[in-house]
């Protein structure tokens, strides 16, 4: 029994936490599927009904509402924090001499709550008080800037914090894929007298194609999973005019009482998330496997 | 005497890959094993699977007498240096070394004996309270021989032990370990894919490939009187020469004839009472072909040949010739007057020749 | 990398003027960005430190005339979170006494997962280790709804406890995969050595593996912490009045409709839930930078 247990130790101790994630992810995952075919209202009722939940939802104006913020606001996140990270991580990468300070302020907003973020963009943003007034007080007294409560642009609000939050993290992951370019081969361009933004755009921005598609495949999932930023920023108002999926979800199935609704709406971002994570995963692992 | 390791049928497979298959060895007390073979052979997985920190899939081990086919490392009382020395990082020299015994619960005052004698032997005591990172390689070296030494085990493992010391060292702590075992009679099984660590430092040389025993002998059985092809080529350096060529009987002995492009063959007489078939491979160390007039002797046998290369290395002069298609060396004194593309007389000891079969590869005489 | 600075031979005499003043450009972008991102801290804490009326009349980039501490007062013991008026304070003590803990077991057991996944390879353990790396990247709200009736079936919905044992879960993939890259990089030989020395698992992990992985601790306990302590989702999901950690608070406060905007309390209160974690990461941020690094290049 003894030589057993010290044979099968290491098992032994990994075991919990296996179980632990066989059970509350794999196994809820499959819960949240399974009601997500039922008609569960304020309950959960376990009678396979088919795809009903799904029809509803993509029938549902509000999750129509709700997928189109998130194409917008995922695609404007991703692209101006990648090329902010980008363009930000250059300027750093030209020997500066306070390096560590700036980089310290460019990425310190990644250490606060999104609920802390929100609440403070939310702040600045609104019109009575904030930036309008204020450019206003300056002698422009025509000067409009609303978007906070005006449902054709409180979506982009969302866009301005979340890219103001998370832009210095693009940037700490470029700079790293910047510093681990080859030396070398950057010497040699210099000797063979490349021009410096020649070095960039045509060796080591090429070279660093892995890091954009790690800095992708946060940001995307980052922007799918939104859910903090829009509460503390808009409520996912006016209306429900910046509801994303994950608030969306989260009203189904706290306030709304609609289990079925929330389950089907869960199902999607999964799905979603998987479309992006899942080929880089495999891939990752793959490679470090081989 | 009982063998103090006594490996019978072991076979060890990953899956489906079948990593070691059938080993049989045994070894006296006192005898210097060296499990030797190019990377992949599966002799560092054999010597994990001696310390039982692999388990073995079929066959028995026992070590000292005892059956421990399937005893947890910590009982087989074996010691073990490994390639990258595994120093517990954090512990300074000396806890490296009593390590072990605190495990073992063994008293204070035993330890710090012990600790003493050993760091004595491997002249580490002024090193005992350093901690790993500020020893350099061949420091670290002799702290990882002391951490097996102190256990006083049956069995010494070593893994590899030399192959991160520059050159220079790798001889230096060659020599020490040969007398180490010497002055302690150690037992000891240590792996290497340095042939010449295995020549100089074995009583015992087992020769592996593919996880598949090619031959287990003395050093001086290794060289002289190589098991097959493999085991020729990959003992001795320069390497054996290794010639096609086609037998003759005739009254007196066995004539081989080695072809040559562009030239007669060379016919050359055994006169040694062989049974060869007809064609084989002829076998011949660097050293048996001298210049004429160097080697005498019943089987030496002389021909011109064509010098396409000559290489001094200081203490001799190595002449290269194409026979049978293959680029033949010949071991020569260091003031020869050889030039390349001159035609020399050469003496081959025939007498001294290995066949091989053609076909498997297989020892003929 | 090398320097990119380094003037170049080809273009050193074309203009010293042109190089000084490029130089001079890219400092001013730099502090440009820089004033762009402590802006809001900056709004945040002066606007704090005004009074309502001075809200009201003044800019939102202006200095406060009067310097008053009365908003960061009711923020922390007196501003409403519905219709409680007891300020941050409880729900910041909630969120350290759900943090601490959370952390400290999430660590542990990350530890000696990552220990035995990367040190004590058997059949199965990379597949293992691919499931739980796995986890990490779900969006949480599709465990959502089973997690709040595994909470409830197993009485401990809305209470402390049951918010620790949700974060120790969902941590476990990331404190896992930070331990298992950081011992995977140690030579296996380590512990065939302290095996054959006689030492089982948990002795080598306590002698050998866990005095050798202070930075990793400190990667593991700041990520969870900065996780944890922002952690909204599961605060606002599993937490009911009493027990709500200090970003559900936070957003409580702000959003609170009852009497008039406090706006100097908000951004106190901001400032205070904020707190912690910008002091971890002004103090450790060399090793908040690696956690972000090391998980978010996966998560």
């Amino acid at each position: 029994m003894s030589e057993w247990l010290e044979n099968h130790l290491p098992k032994v101790v990994l075991a919990p936490s296996f179980i632990a994630v066989l059970i509350f992810v794999y196994g809820f995952i499959g819960w949240t599927a399974w009601v997500s075919l039922t008609r569960s209202k304020l309950l959960p009722k376990y009678e396979i009904k088919g795809f009903i939940q799904y029809d509803r939802l993509f029938d549902s104006p509000r999750w129509d509402t709700a997928i189109n913020n998130l194409y917008v606001f995922g695609a404007l996140f991703i692209v101006i924090a990648m090329v902010l990270g980008l363009l930000l991580a250059i300027l750093l990468d030209q020997k500066i001499r306070v390096e560590g300070a700036i980089r310290t302020i460019y990425l310190y907003p990644m250490a606060l709550s999104m609920i802390v973020t929100g609440t403070a963009w939310k702040w600045i943003l609104n019109p009575g008080l904030g930036i309008e007034a204020m450019v206003q007080g300056w002698g422009f007294p025509n000067f409009k800037f609303d978007w906070l409560v005006n449902p054709d642009y409180a979506i982009y609000t969302i866009v301005i914090a979340a890219i103001w939050q998370s832009s210095g993290f693009v940037m700490a992951l470029f700079l790293a894929g910047l510093r681990s370019v080859d030396g070398e081969i950057i010497k040699a361009a210099q000797v063979d007298g490349i021009p410096t933004w020649r070095i960039y755009t045509a060796i080591i921005i090429p070279s660093m194609a892995p890091i954009f598609l790690s800095a992708f495949i946060v940001l995307a999932h980052l922007a799918i999973k939104s859910f903090d930023l829009v509460i503390a920023l808009t409520g996912g108002g006016p209306g429900y005019a910046t509801d994303l999926p994950a608030t969306y979800m989260y009203a189904m199935a706290f306030s709304r009482g609609d289990i079925g609704q929330a389950a089907a709406s869960a199902m999607i971002m999964m799905l979603v998330v998987f479309a992006i994570v899942v080929p880089y995963l495999y891939s990752e692992l793959r490679a470090k496997n081989d | 005497m009982a063998p103090i390791l006594d490996i019978q049928n072991l076979y060890k497979n990953y899956g489906a890959t079948e990593i070691l298959k059938d080993i049989n060895i045994s070894i006296e007390p006192g005898d210097f094993l060296v499990l030797v073979g190019p990377s992949g052979c599966g002799k560092s997985t054999l010597l994990n699977c001696i310390a039982g920190l692999e388990p073995i899939s079929g066959g028995t081990l026992s070590i000292g007498g005892k059956d421990m086919t399937h005893v947890s490392p910590k009982d087989r009382d074996i010691a073990m240096v490994f390639q990258s020395y595994a120093l517990y990082p954090t512990m300074s020299v000396a806890k490296n070394i009593t390590f072990g015994m605190k495990v073992r619960g063994v008293d204070q005052a035993t330890q710090d004996a012990k600790l003493k004698e050993v760091a004595s032997l491997l002249q580490i005591e002024p090193l005992l309270n350093r901690r790993p990172s500020q020893l350099s390689g061949g420091q670290r070296q002799r702290v990882a021989m002391g951490r097996a030494l102190v256990r006083d085990p049956k069995l010494f493992l070593f893994d590899e032990p030399l192959s991160n010391l520059d050159a220079k060292l790798r001889v230096e702590m060659r020599t020490e370990i040969k007398k180490l075992h010497q002055t302690l009679d150690a037992s000891i099984v240590y792996v290497t894919h340095d042939q010449i660590e295995a020549m100089t430092l074995a009583t015992k040389i087992v020769v592996l490939k593919g996880g598949v025993v090619q031959q287990i002998g003395t050093p001086a059985e290794i060289y002289n009187r190589p098991a097959n092809l493999f085991v020729a080529d990959f003992m001795g350096s320069p390497a054996m020469n290794l010639i096609p060529a086609r037998v003759q009987r005739n009254g007196t002995g066995t004539q081989v004839a080695i072809a040559r492009d562009g030239a007669d063959p060379i016919v050359l007489t055994d006169t040694r009472d062989l049974d060869l078939p007809e064609e084989v491979i002829l076998g011949l160390r660097p050293e048996d072909i001298a210049e004429s007039g160097f080697r005498a002797g019943a089987g030496v046998q002389e021909a011109a040949c064509l010098v396409d290369m000559v290489e001094p290395a200081g203490a001799d002069t190595y002449v290269v010739s194409e026979l049978g298609g293959k680029q033949v060396t010949a071991r020569l004194h260091a003031e020869t007057s050889a030039r390349a593309g001159q035609m020399l007389k050469l003496a081959f000891d025939m007498s001294k020749v290995s066949y091989f079969a053609k076909a498997t590869g297989e020892r003929l005489n | 990398m090398t320097d990119l600075s380094m003037p170049q031979t080809r273009t050193r005499s074309q203009s010293a003027t042109g190089k000084i003043a490029l130089r001079w450009l890219l400092y001013v972008l730099l502090g440009l960005f820089a004033l762009y991102y402590l802006m809001p801290l900056f709004v945040m804490l002066t606007t704090s430190l005004k009074s309502l009326e001075e809200i009201r009349t003044g800019s939102l980039i202006s200095l406060p005339r009067e310097v008053s501490l009365d908003a960061w007062k009711t923020a922390w013991s007196g501003a409403c979170t519905g219709i409680q008026c007891e300020g941050l304070r409880p729900y910041f003590w909630n969120s350290v006494l759900i943090a601490v803990p959370a952390v400290a077991i999430s660590t542990l057991l990350g530890a000696l997962n990552g220990f035995v996944v990367a040190q004590w390879r058997f059949k199965g353990a990379n597949i293992i280790f691919s499931l739980m790396l796995f986890g990490c990247f779900i969006p949480f709200q599709v465990v959502l709804l089973p997690m709040a009736r595994l909470l409830g079936m197993m009485g401990i919905a809305g209470t402390i406890p049951g918010l620790i044992f949700v974060h120790v879960i969902y941590g476990l993939g990331f404190t896992t995969l930070f331990f298992r890259n950081y011992y995977v990089t140690i030579p296996a030989e380590l512990t065939k050595a302290a095996r054959v020395d006689g030492a089982g698992f948990f002795r080598i992990f306590w002698s050998i593996f866990l005095p050798l992985s202070l930075p990793i601790i400190v990667v593991t306990v700041i990520w969870q912490f900065t996780q944890i302590w922002n952690d909204f989702l599961f605060g606002v999901s599993f937490s009911q009045a009493g027990t709500q950690p200090v970003t559900v608070a936070l957003n409580n406060i702000v959003n609170s409709t009852t009497g008039v905007k406090e706006y100097n309390v908000d951004m106190a209160a901001a400032i205070i839930a904020g707190l912690p974690t910008l002091l971890v990461y002004v103090v450790a941020g060399k090793y908040f930078i690696r956690g972000l690094t090391a998980g978010s290049v996966k998560g």
